[in-house]
């Protein structure tokens, strides 16, 4: 395609990316190079109904003077990204140097807020991810062999997982796990313990969040892998149904390579979403158990009366630059096909 | 099309209907309980005494007379002003779709068709853009917003949607592109087609079933979205999601917790009737595109 | 000039002669949290608008959309219904403006002890209190001898007496959910100890002492005698064990009592439910609670006319009478003519008994952050107590550094 009807093409959706993410992008990331200016406090008298007492408040007098001299803040480079609170150079090295074996020094490490989240946030990465693709490939090819006309309902069940509102659906399965709820009181009466419960202890809460990871994701892998399963041709197929190939090779043989970009596009989307993970642990409230990189920039942004905007800017590139790892050999991948696609 | 199994093979067939019932049945037991559980009072669907009372309606029958009660939906619905935001939600939702659908084709078939470097890389780029966290994303539109004034009407949320899911419609119509020969508009081109006369006539009537897809994710990320619509807009616009929020209370006051499971369910229902129409367009549109092919 | 001489005497005719508001010109936007006792107010608040615009946004996410909305020019919002945490955020940016000669204009029926005042700066107008208290279950409290408690080392007796009695398994609850919840918890208690979270007049962390390590073993005994989910509980949670028959003794915030002496759920349960004093702790006479208010403030970044307007409507819903006795059972008002119901035990015995008010200090939200994530480990028997207050200390630091408060 001709560079002028390609910018043409890609102009409208290149705008709207460019003005409300790519601009953010820029701006988060100088954000994260600034902490805020130094806050002057002074002590007052403060009244409310309960009485009065004196105590610090902001100068606002000398602190806005130190304000418009620099809007941004502190210059800080790299200050904030190994400060504690995210990778924490000074303490690793520190715990490297007074550890006596590694178990120790890993166990040390794995206090860090931003290593605990790091783990977390790989193990579910790795378990849900390869779980949905097959989950999701194998119920497109077990619905799409169902008779077409009660199609339409199964796959409206299907996708459900997907198209409830994540908010309540999670304050729903939250209460059907509790020890008391209806899976809760059945698992244990299933593992025979008549103390188990599922929220207290920290392995089954991530498995909880696991499962309920590729519960929420494989309708995803299905919807478009049954889309794409619609444009396989015809003709191929019937030819090797009277080769005799079996089932099996039928697949792999034909359908796979035909939707190979497809599975590369829903393996990309599912790392990604997962690398994200956040909102199961905000739904099962499970912030004591688990905690991934995004819900530290949840933390940062919203639980605190203070927004702590450089550190969730710094955890926000760090979360971009953990993806764009993790994608790197799926993306070399697709530079190989579109060198050689051309 | 039935290319996963023989029609003859029984036990194969026996075997696949069971997976398919046991898959249903983790897929939608909880919104079959959550449905069930709507026309019941609080103390019986979120009781921490016996899950059985979310079943035999203890408390139901001691507080309304009767098994079944519809309070949950005329307070949600009425007294919770839950009218106002399902308004909300399907203006935000068609707007939303079909926006990101019209930039989403275009802009994909372009990065489909085109063989230089800078595709690849603007498809790079589009995948950064998407691994960064929506919430830090809105957290910096706040400012601006509120300083040039949009903030809390419906075209800036609607505008910040359709840019942020930009991405993921580009990248999936964009696979589904390239399932699409080349041959096909490369023959229209010769026959003397301009590049959006191939686009419009040979390659749009073939891609139903990537439109439909893209468009379903559009109206999910739409419909679901609660970052984005509760941080841009004011009450007067508040969308069904961020109402649902509000029914669900602080840590200092309580909510009303059966409105927000009947809005739930009154939110799931039209979303069943788009499902099911849009089931039989994706497999028309095919056979329409199978023959043309 | 002639305008602003109309104008005037219309003020004046209106204040005098109507004891509603008239308000002539202006714009009113409130921005506030989304609760009935705040909706209540803000119909009030409309009830006078005149011929004023009048908007307003109840959300959950307030708090987030509060600081951007007041710091653009002008302001999204001319008002911002707040409580004394996040009052804070918008004094530390300077967003609100001081409302003394709009409290001596306007402000007749405002008692003085609503007023915010900051070094003498009137910053925000009160109109409700809370605070969190014990709640008790008569019934199981004298089945097993036990009188009602006044301190935390009775609670865990009472609790350890129920429990060998084979009556509750768990007869202990709290909002113990980690973050917000459970540093709130912290907080509380380590008030309790007569513990100051800052050293003299800055923003030192002043917790690693024998107060707070005293303040985490009791919260870890509290702990074991509660649910084992403990730290996923929240408010509602603990609510809904309280309806289920579970527990015996609860601390609860007082604004939540609503449904658990309404007719609905086990009439038993609610018979017994009583509403009593919060505990002290460690032999300190101060109870182990935090009290809060909620008022309104008055953004800096909008007209003088808008400012005007927004202050009358909402002075005139902060001293409404008529408010208080219709929606006596909503909240505990602080305004004048207001009947304390049962409902309001808790919080006028925890003024009586001096309660501290949460402290209300720039830099208090980065601690609070700190406590909620880091002694999670301490509760899971994981860590040390010196070792979580340690970590918390420097997770507080980091924070305080990048705000440059340190």
């Amino acid at each position: 395609m001709p560079n002028r009807s390609f910018f043409w093409f890609f102009f409208p959706a290149g705008l709207a990316m460019i003005l409300f993410i790519g601009l953010p992008i820029i701006s988060t990331g100088i954000q994260s190079f600034y902490a805020q200016h130094d806050q002057i406090l002074i002590e007052v008298k403060k009244c409310d109904p309960f009485g009065c007492k004196t105590s610090v408040v902001v100068d606002q007098e000398a602190t806005s003077k130190i304000k418009e001299e620099k809007p941004l803040g502190k210059f800080n480079g790299f200050g904030t990204y190994i400060d504690r609170n995210h990778l924490a150079s000074d303490q690793v090295s520190e715990f490297w140097s007074e550890s006596k074996s590694v178990g120790e020094f890993i166990g040390k490490v794995g206090n860090l807020p931003f290593y605990k989240a790091l783990v977390f946030t790989l193990t579910y990465c790795v378990i849900v991810t390869p779980c949905v693709l097959l989950l999701g490939f194998i119920i497109a090819l077990s619905l799409n062999a169902i008779s077409r006309k009660i199609r339409g309902p199964l796959i409206f069940g299907t996708i459900l997982p997907m198209i409830v509102t994540p908010l309540v659906g999670s304050l729903v399965l939250f209460w059907m796990i509790d020890a008391e709820g209806i899976i809760g009181a059945n698992l244990q009466i299933l593992m025979d313990d008549p103390y188990l419960s599922v929220k207290s202890s920290k392995a089954l809460t991530w498995i909880t969040i696991i499962i309920y990871g590729v519960w929420h994701h494989s309708p995803f892998a299905f919807v478009v892998f049954y889309a794409a399963l619609q444009t396989v041709p015809q003709e191929p197929l019937e030819a090797s149904i009277i080769d005799g190939a079996s089932r099996f090779q039928r697949v792999k043989h034909i359908v796979l390579p035909h939707i190979y970009p497809v599975v590369t596009f829903v393996a990309l989307i599912s790392l990604m979403d997962n690398f994200r993970v956040f909102e199961p642990i905000i739904g099962f409230s499970a912030e004591g158990s688990a905690q991934s990189l995004s819900w530290l920039i949840y933390d940062n942004l919203v639980n605190e009366e203070v927004i702590l905007f450089g550190s969730a800017a710094a955890t926000s590139i760090m979360t971009i630059v953990g993806i764009s790892i993790i994608l790197t050999p799926v993306l070399l991948r697709t530079w190989k096909e579109f060198r050689t696609n051309r | 099309m039935d290319f996963g199994l023989d029609k003859k093979s029984n036990s194969l067939k026996t075997f696949n209907t069971i997976f398919i019932v046991i898959w249903l049945l983790l897929a939608c037991f909880p919104f079959i309980w959550t449905f069930w559980g709507s026309f019941k009072v609080r103390a019986d669907f979120f009781s921490r005494a016996d899950w059985w009372y979310a079943i035999t309606a203890f408390n139901t029958l001691i507080e309304t007379g009767a098994r079944f009660t519809k309070e949950a939906y005329s307070g949600a619905w009425f007294e919770g002003e839950f009218w106002k935001a399902s308004r909300n939600t399907v203006i935000v939702t068609i707007s939303v779709v079909s926006i990101s659908l019209f930039l989403g084709t275009l802009g994909a078939y372009a990065l489909s068709r085109s063989t230089k470097n800078y595709a690849f890389w603007i498809l790079i780029i589009a995948l950064i853009f998407r691994a960064m966290p929506h919430i830090t994303l809105v957290s910096g539109y706040l400012f601006p917003f509120f300083q040039l004034q949009i903030w809390g009407i419906l075209p800036t949320t609607i505008v910040v949607l359709v840019a942020i899911n930009q991405p993921f419609t580009l990248w999936l119509l964009y696979s589904f592109f390239k399932t699409v020969p080349k041959e096909l508009d490369e023959s229209a081109l010769i026959d003397g087609c301009s590049y959006f006369q191939a686009f419009r006539h040979i390659i749009m009537p073939v891609m139903w079933p990537g439109v439909i897809t893209a468009g379903l994710f559009s109206l999910m990320l739409a419909y679901n979205d609660f970052t984005v619509t509760a941080l841009l807009l004011n009450q007067e616009n508040h969308t069904m999601v961020p109402k649902i929020q509000s029914y669900l209370g602080t840590n200092q006051h309580e909510g009303n917790l059966m409105w927000a499971v009947s809005a739930v369910v009154s939110a799931t229902a039209p979303l069943f009737l788009l499902v099911m129409f849009f089931q039989r367009q994706v497999i028309s549109g095919l056979t329409a595109g199978a023959i043309k092919g | 000039m002639k305008k602003i001489l109309v104008t005037l005497l219309f003020l004046l005719f209106g204040t005098v002669a109507n004891a509603d508001c008239n308000i002539k010109s202006g714009s009113i936007n409130i921005l506030a949290n989304d609760f009935p006792a705040l909706r209540t107010l803000v119909e009030t608040a409309k009830e006078c608008k005149g011929s004023a615009d009048f908007k307003v946004t109840h959300s959950a996410e307030h708090n987030k959309i509060a600081v951007p909305a007041l710091t653009a020019n002008p302001s999204e919002f001319s008002v911002r219904v707040a409580a004394n945490s996040s009052i804070v955020p918008l004094m530390n940016a300077d967003l609100i403006r001081p409302m003394n000669d709009l409290v001596k204009k306007y402000g007749k029926g405002i008692q003085e002890s609503q007023l915010i005042t900051i070094d003498g700066k009137v910053m925000a107008v009160a109109f409700m209190a809370n605070t969190q208290h014990l709640y008790v279950r008569t019934d199981v409290l004298e089945e097993n001898g036990i009188a009602i408690p006044k301190t935390y080392e009775e609670v865990v007796a009472a609790a350890e007496k129920i429990r060998a009695a084979g009556k509750m398994k768990y007869p202990y609850a709290a909002a113990y959910k980690a973050g917000w919840n459970l540093a709130e918890e912290f907080v509380n208690m380590y008030i309790g100890h007569g513990g100051e979270f800052f050293k003299d007049g800055g923003a030192q962390p002043n917790i690693n002492n024998a107060k707070g390590v005293a303040t985490l073993n009791m919260l870890k005994k509290l702990a074991d005698l509660s649910n084992p989910d403990y730290l996923t509980h929240d408010s509602e949670a603990i609510k809904v064990e309280w309806e289920s028959g579970n527990v015996a003794i609860m601390t609860l915030w007082a604004s939540r009592s609503g449904t658990l002496l309404d007719d609905e759920g086990d009439a038993n349960i609610t018979a017994a439910t009583k509403l009593v004093a919060p505990a002290t702790v460690g032999g300190g006479n101060i109870p182990a609670a935090t009290l809060w208010w909620d008022g309104f403030t008055l953004a800096k970044n909008r007209s003088d006319a808008d400012a005007e307007a927004s202050f009358r409507a909402m002075a005139h819903a902060a001293s409404s009478k008529e408010m208080v006795a219709k929606a006596a059972d909503q909240a505990v008002w602080l305004v004048e003519g207001f009947v304390p119901g049962p409902k309001s035990v808790g919080v006028i015995e925890a003024v009586k008994m001096g309660a501290k008010p949460y402290p209300m200090l720039p830099q208090m939200g980065l601690m609070h952050g700190a406590l909620g994530s880091e002694i999670v480990e301490f509760l899971q028997g994981n860590e040390s107590a010196e070792q979580a207050l340690k970590d918390v200390e420097a997770a507080y630091i980091t924070k305080a550094k990048e705000q440059g408060f340190l």
